[in-house]
């Protein structure tokens, strides 16, 4: 029976509170709604990340747990498949705290505030959707289901020029997805030896091994790059900025807390894991890529006077750094990469509903036209150095775990390229403290810019309770890592098997 | 009966066709345009009877075709002619190069 | 135990972080100030549990010295191999830290009280944050002098740098405060990334973190102890030399880890040329000046060398650049501080000066001289200086808080009126000029004896940089207490001492400075703990003075204060006569030879302007732009092709019928 498997329910529970919404007449139930159903996602990751733990710690070593399998389409032979492992738990994880930060984030979101919250929580349908799944046309099903939202949802919501960035946005993920159809379909009618059923399942076409090497060199590009510019890899990263620029609050958080991690957890998933002959011969192009991105959006955030824009930039500084770890193909640093996923999603998420926070109040984003914001919002203001010093590196937040991870783990590799490079990654976190400080300085500190502004009130108890929520995560991250580590660690280890065989 | 004297129904509905045809592309008003259509799809009927009466004389697709056509006609033309009006009324104009506002 | 030297500033940092707005500015202070108290005791029992007890854990039959891990709990797990583990190492060095950090933390912590005031007793905004910043610092410092691994080192010195930033910036209203902490991080940022490669590469060859597997060997019988030993360098050496690519552009792997890691040191402490942040950073209260950019943070570069002093042993290329460097910046620094106004500047660079020398006194130990003489120098000048800077730097507070001005021009004249200041900075100047019995001489003289061991050049260089400290410190001696009478701007009260709670660290520092030269140092401190002295009494140090050294500094010195007394006594035209006589000496010094100008260019107009503006721009045109072109000739092709959906119907049925009447034709030619 479908409904006895604890995964289904992340996709049930959304679907349930978008039928609640329907039924809504007014703000108050609107919000009931939203937050009932987004605190029993996360009483639900909570369980499942309490469960999974129990399951491994009494030795269940399979793959994945949870595993179900629901026949969907019979001549493609599509099934609903779902199963997670130690990464797609924390991904669940993530998103459940995020939408539930959203939707605290966005309390008094107008104007349709009901039709925001559909459109709100049928993106998380499919962001949960997408982690739970391991087959890939569902996955590639709720991908879509997350990506179409997000038009609707910054050209009606959003600010500054939305249609633009809306369109932008849509078209460059849609572009990026048609890659990822024909990888999809190449490796579905390449997932069997020759005469055997194909397959859509993930575990099967593993299990089978049989997408031939050649084949390899052609599919792995198509989805890496598929999946990579979610995951704003340069140079495909540019409807990052604008797009995050334009949305919405609570859809900047959840679309650069969680979706881009889409984008790292498909390559993860679907492209190397899939494919690790060509992943092993090819990843060095992306690294150079990815190795550009780190870099590259942390100087271009150095000159950025719109707050959005400096943390679009540092976004495609620190998912550059995902991927740029997802190619060493080495356990540590992966581990660091999924650490990443999780560090950023919280902090970005954070600084995103801090800068909406502040733009709720003064109205503008320009760094120029503000300044000493500690005097006035004192709360947000701690917030945001909070935030700032996570996505610099402090150790005791979860930035520092994350990079560290990542940068040790990439310099184990053997060969001397990769460590060299390596080293130029590492450049990334003096110009990060150098755009962050910058911004901290001028917003925050000095004196206070506008005379307006000394009228202005700090944060209400919603807000706070979205910013409370994500800095309990990234402290908790920064100083238990080992926790989420070991459990992560765990999950790398088939695909590095897959890798070495 | 011969070639000769089917000719001389053929040759005036291709007159008739051509004229249908000219008129409509060259004229603006929309009810000369209907009258020119009307021409077309009359000088076609004619063609049906004429092919029908001299190639196929015991049988009678033909004429069941153009009735049917012309059947077809009026209830066409009523319906033109209601578009017409109503467009005359929102538009006080039934000029087609001005009716532009739907276009691209 | 120990856990709880960390645990109480910790926990004092949260809630007075947390909690602190909702109590009185008085209750904070308090707190604070007993929280460090009981870390201090904690600390101090620790210490002298690890020096004097006696306890075969602590030293060997033979009286050395070993290294103690109290307790180490991994924190995150890399690979099989590498894991960052947070423990407490206790050896010579972190007890000696130990002591260091809790006493001058206290002594500020107390200072404060009354510092954070303005002169009605009214306690400053922000002055529970103020204490919370304090506790987060001496946290952080205190774990990274007990660290047992590198790693925990860099996170503890990441958190050190972030403290010192929010108590640089602690008046954040006010712009020059906020660039400084900006800058002081942004530096040592720098230095940092320098130091994580380090320990990248030193990880990637050896496989390990931990300082024991770097520099210690195991003791036989007893769990956890060791002994800092070359021999296990060695091995770290042979790792390195055994390796795949032993070299890198031309030097070894292992000196580039080790030149990268010491780049760590010196940014933290402030050696040429990351050393601009550091005169920037008296931006923050005085306190913390004495603190963090006199006593402990500071000299957390020299602690880093000292830690990992056994290999430095193994490359002599890596001691001879830091010994280059210290020299260096030391001349450097005491060249500038002859001419500063600001008298926290002038103790700024006196700091970076005498940091400097503790550097070179690391840089020039060798185990065949002295048992190592250098490395007990360096870090009992290290302890000595912590003393008598602090005591200076808090001086320089209670002058500040009774002027109300950083600038000695504003002062002269005030030994009438602040006695106890007078004295107390007196005995700071005459302990960092080195004149006997005061601290400072007695540790300045063991580095000059390294330096004359190693090479005459090291020596001369150092001897007259510590005239020139003598000479700085007296001329800011005379210029705040003497050269002439003290005007007191009308309406205004006279200067007089302060509070006792800023008096009373003076009192104490100064006690401090004029006995801790006479600590046996070489008995309890040593590279490898090896004591240097059979039997010890309170004698020890004067007894084992190499007197020809000791001579030469001291006669160094007091011609340096005759100099400075003759020129900066009373009010005379002398100076002004050698500003003038060389005026582009004087301008380079006085204007800190233009390094902050060059940064700047650095920064403003080669990196912003010409690397991040480019690439902003490369982005925003190339980049989106090509995308941009995608959309745009998509649109431009399907508006040139939209005139062909022309929706006009007679256009349709002319081209229908030119378009059948051709086919028909092409159907009939063919055809036939």
């Amino acid at each position: 029976m479908i409904f006895s498997n604890i995964l289904i329910y992340f996709v049930v529970i959304p679907l349930v509170m978008l039928g609640l919404l329907f039924l809504c007449r007014d703000m108050k139930q609107i919000r009931t709604v939203a937050v009932v159903g987004s605190s029993a996602l996360v009483a639900l990751s909570i369980y499942l990340t309490v469960d999974f733990l129990q399951l491994r710690a009494a030795g269940v070593n399979d793959i994945m747990l949870y595993t179900g399998s629901w026949m969907w389409f019979r001549p493609l032979n599509i099934h609903l498949a779902v199963g997670v492992d130690g990464i797609s738990v924390v991904m669940l994880l993530l998103s459940a705290i995020i939408v539930f930060a959203g939707s605290f984030a966005s309390w008094k979101i107008t104007p349709l505030p009901k039709d925001f919250f559909l459109w709100l929580i049928l993106l998380s349908t499919g962001v949960f959707g997408f982690f739970i799944s391991i087959d890939l046309f569902t996955m590639f099903m709720f991908y879509e289901v997350a990506l179409i939202p997000m038009y609707l949802l910054i050209g009606l919501w959003g600010t500054g020029r939305k249609e633009y960035s809306a369109m932008k946005l849509t078209l460059m993920l849609m572009g990026g997805s048609a890659f990822l159809m024909l990888g999809i379909l190449g490796i579905y009618y390449h997932s069997a030896p020759e005469g055997g059923q194909l397959t859509m399942n993930l575990l099967e076409i593993r299990a089978n091994d049989a997408i031939d090497h050649n084949w390899q060199y052609f599919l792995f590009p198509m989805t890496f790059v598929g999946f990579g510019v979610l995951g704003a890899m340069f140079p495909f990263h540019t409807w990052s900025p604008d797009g995050h620029a334009s949305a919405p609050t609570a859809v900047s958080m959840l679309h650069a807390g969680v979706l881009m991690k889409l984008g790292g957890y498909g390559c993860f998933r679907v492209a190397i894991y899939l494919m690790p002959f060509a992943a092993n011969e090819l990843a060095w192009i992306f690294l150079i890529l990815t190795g550009i991105s780190v870099v590259y959006g942390a100087f271009s955030a150095c000159v950025q006077t719109d707050l959005k824009y400096i943390n679009a930039y540092s976004s495609v500084s620190h998912c550059g750094l995902v991927l740029f770890a997802i190619l060493m193909l080495n356990t540590t640093a992966m581990t660091g990469a999924v650490m990443q996923m999780l560090s950023h999603g919280l902090m970005t998420a954070l600084f995103f509903a801090l800068i909406g926070m502040i733009y709720g109040r003064t109205h503008t984003r320009d760094i120029r036209m503000m300044g000493g914001l500690m005097k006035i919002m004192p709360f947000l203001a701690v917030c945001y150095v909070i935030a700032g010093m996570a996505s610099l590196g402090l150790p005791g937040l979860s930035g520092f775990v994350a990079e560290m991870t990542i940068f040790v783990g990439s310099f184990q590799h053997a060969d001397m390229f990769h460590r060299v490079f390596t080293i130029v990654a590492c450049c990334s976190i003096v110009i990060t403290a150098v755009y962050i400080l910058r911004v901290v300085g001028k917003l925050l500190f000095g004196p206070v810019y506008d005379e307006h502004h000394l009228s202005l009130t700090d944060a209400t108890w919603w807000e706070r309770l979205s910013t409370i929520t994500l800095i309990v995560c990234v402290a908790a991250i920064g100083c238990f890592p080992n926790f989420f580590s070991d459990l992560i660690h765990n999950a790398t280890l088939p695909i590095i098997d897959a890798l070495t065989k | 009966m011969d070639k000769l004297s089917m000719m001389l129904y053929l040759i005036p509905a291709l007159i008739m066709f051509c004229c249908g045809v000219y008129g409509f592309i060259t004229r603006k008003n929309m009810i000369a345009m209907l009258i020119s259509l009307e021409l077309m799809l009359n000088a076609v009927d004619i063609n049906f009877v004429v092919f029908n009466r001299f190639l196929y004389p015991g049988q009678l697709e033909g004429m069941m075709f153009t009735l049917f056509a012309i059947a077809i006609a009026a209830a066409e033309t009523a319906l033109a002619i209601a578009i017409i009006v109503n467009i005359f009324r929102v538009a006080r104009n039934i000029d087609v190069r001005d009716l532009i506002k739907m276009k691209f | 135990m120990s856990i709880f030297i960390l645990c109480i500033p910790l926990f004092m940092f949260l809630l007075l972080g947390l909690t602190g707005m909702k109590m009185s500015h008085r209750l904070a202070g308090i707190l604070g100030c007993c929280g460090m108290g009981v870390t201090l005791v904690l600390a101090y029992s620790v210490a002298f549990n690890y020096f004097f007890s006696g306890d075969p854990l602590f030293i060997n039959a033979a009286g050395e010295r070993l290294q103690h891990l109290l307790w180490n709990e991994t924190w995150l797990q890399f690979t099989d191999k590498l894991e960052i583990k947070l423990g407490f190492l206790l050896d010579p060095i972190s007890a000696m830290m130990l002591v260091v950090i809790t006493t001058i933390s206290f002594m500020v912590h107390l200072y404060s009280m009354g510092y954070m005031r303005d002169h009605h007793g009214v306690f400053e905004h922000g002055f529970q944050r103020f204490y919370a910043f304090l506790s987060l610092f001496s946290f952080s410092m205190l774990g990274l002098v007990v660290a047992t691994n590198i790693f925990q080192m860099y996170i503890f010195w990441e958190l050190v740098g972030a403290s010192s930033y929010l108590l640089i910036g602690f008046y954040y209203t006010k712009p020059s405060a906020v660039s400084a902490s900006k800058k002081a991080f942004i530096v040592t940022r720098f230095a940092d990334l320098g130091f994580l490669i380090g320990i990248l590469i030193l990880s990637f060859y050896t496989g390990t973190f931990n300082f024991t597997e770097l520099t210690s060997v195991p003791v036989e019988g007893l769990k956890d102890v060791f002994q800092v030993s070359s021999l296990t360098a060695e091995g770290v050496k042979n790792v390195f030399a055994t390796s795949a690519a032993p070299m890198f552009m031309g030097a070894s792997v292992m000196t580039w880890a080790l030149v990268l890691i010491f780049m760590g040191g010196m940014g933290k402490s402030a050696m040429l040329p990351l050393h601009i942040w550091l005169p920037d950073a008296m931006e923050g209260p005085t306190p913390v000046s004495a603190l963090i950019h006199a006593a402990t943070m500071v000299v957390a570069g020299v602690y880093l060398v000292a830690r990992l002093f056994p290999l430095y042993l193994m490359e002599i290329t890596s001691l001879e650049i830091i010994t280059v460097v210290g020299a260096l910046t030391a001349l450097y620094a005491a060249m500038v501080a002859c001419t500063q106004i600001d008298i926290k500047r002038v103790l700024a660079f006196s700091t970076i000066s005498q940091i400097a020398f503790m550097m070179v006194s690391l840089g020039v130990a060798r185990p065949e001289f002295h048992h190592g003489i250098g490395y007990m120098a360096g870090m009992f000048h290290l302890f000595t200086h912590a003393m008598f800077k602090a005591l200076l730097f808090l001086c320089a507070g209670a002058l500040i808080h009774a002027i109300g001005s950083n600038d000695y021009t504003a002062m002269h004249g005030l030994r009438k009126y602040m006695p106890i200041t007078h004295i107390s900075f007196l005995i700071g100047c005459l302990a960092i000029a080195g004149i006997i019995p005061f601290a400072g001489f007695f540790s300045k003289d063991e580095i000059l004896t390294a330096c004359f061991g190693n090479s005459m050049l090291w020596y001369v260089w150092m001897s007259a940089v510590a005239g020139l400290t003598a000479f700085y410190m007296f001329r800011l001696y005379y210029l705040i207490f003497w050269w002439k009478e003290h005007k007191i701007p009308e309406g205004h009260h006279a200067p007089h001492d302060q509070a006792w709670t800023m008096t009373l660290p003076l009192v104490i520092l100064s006690v401090i400075s004029c006995v801790a030269g006479f600590v046996p140092f070489g008995n309890l401190v040593t590279w490898n703990g090896h004591p240097m002295f059979d039997h010890v009494s309170f004698f020890t140090n004067l007894e084992h003075l190499n007197w020809s050294v000791a001579a030469v500094s001291l006669a160094v010195a007091i011609i340096a204060i005759a100099i400075a007394t003759v020129m900066y006594r009373k009010e005379n035209p002398l100076p002004a006569k050698f500003k003038n006589a060389m005026p582009a000496l004087w301008n380079w010094c006085f204007h800190r030879f233009y390094w902050d100008e060059l940064y700047m260019f650095i920064t403003h107009k080669i990196i912003f302007n010409g690397i991040c503006k480019p690439i902003a721009w490369f982005d925003r045109h190339i980049i989106d732009g090509t995308m941009d072109m995608f959309a745009t000739v998509t649109q431009k092709t399907s508006s040139a092709i939209k005139g062909l959906q022309s929706g006009n119907v007679q256009m349709y049925v002319w081209l229908y019928l030119v378009g059948a009447l051709v086919m028909a034709s092409i159907v009939w030619l063919c055809l036939l």
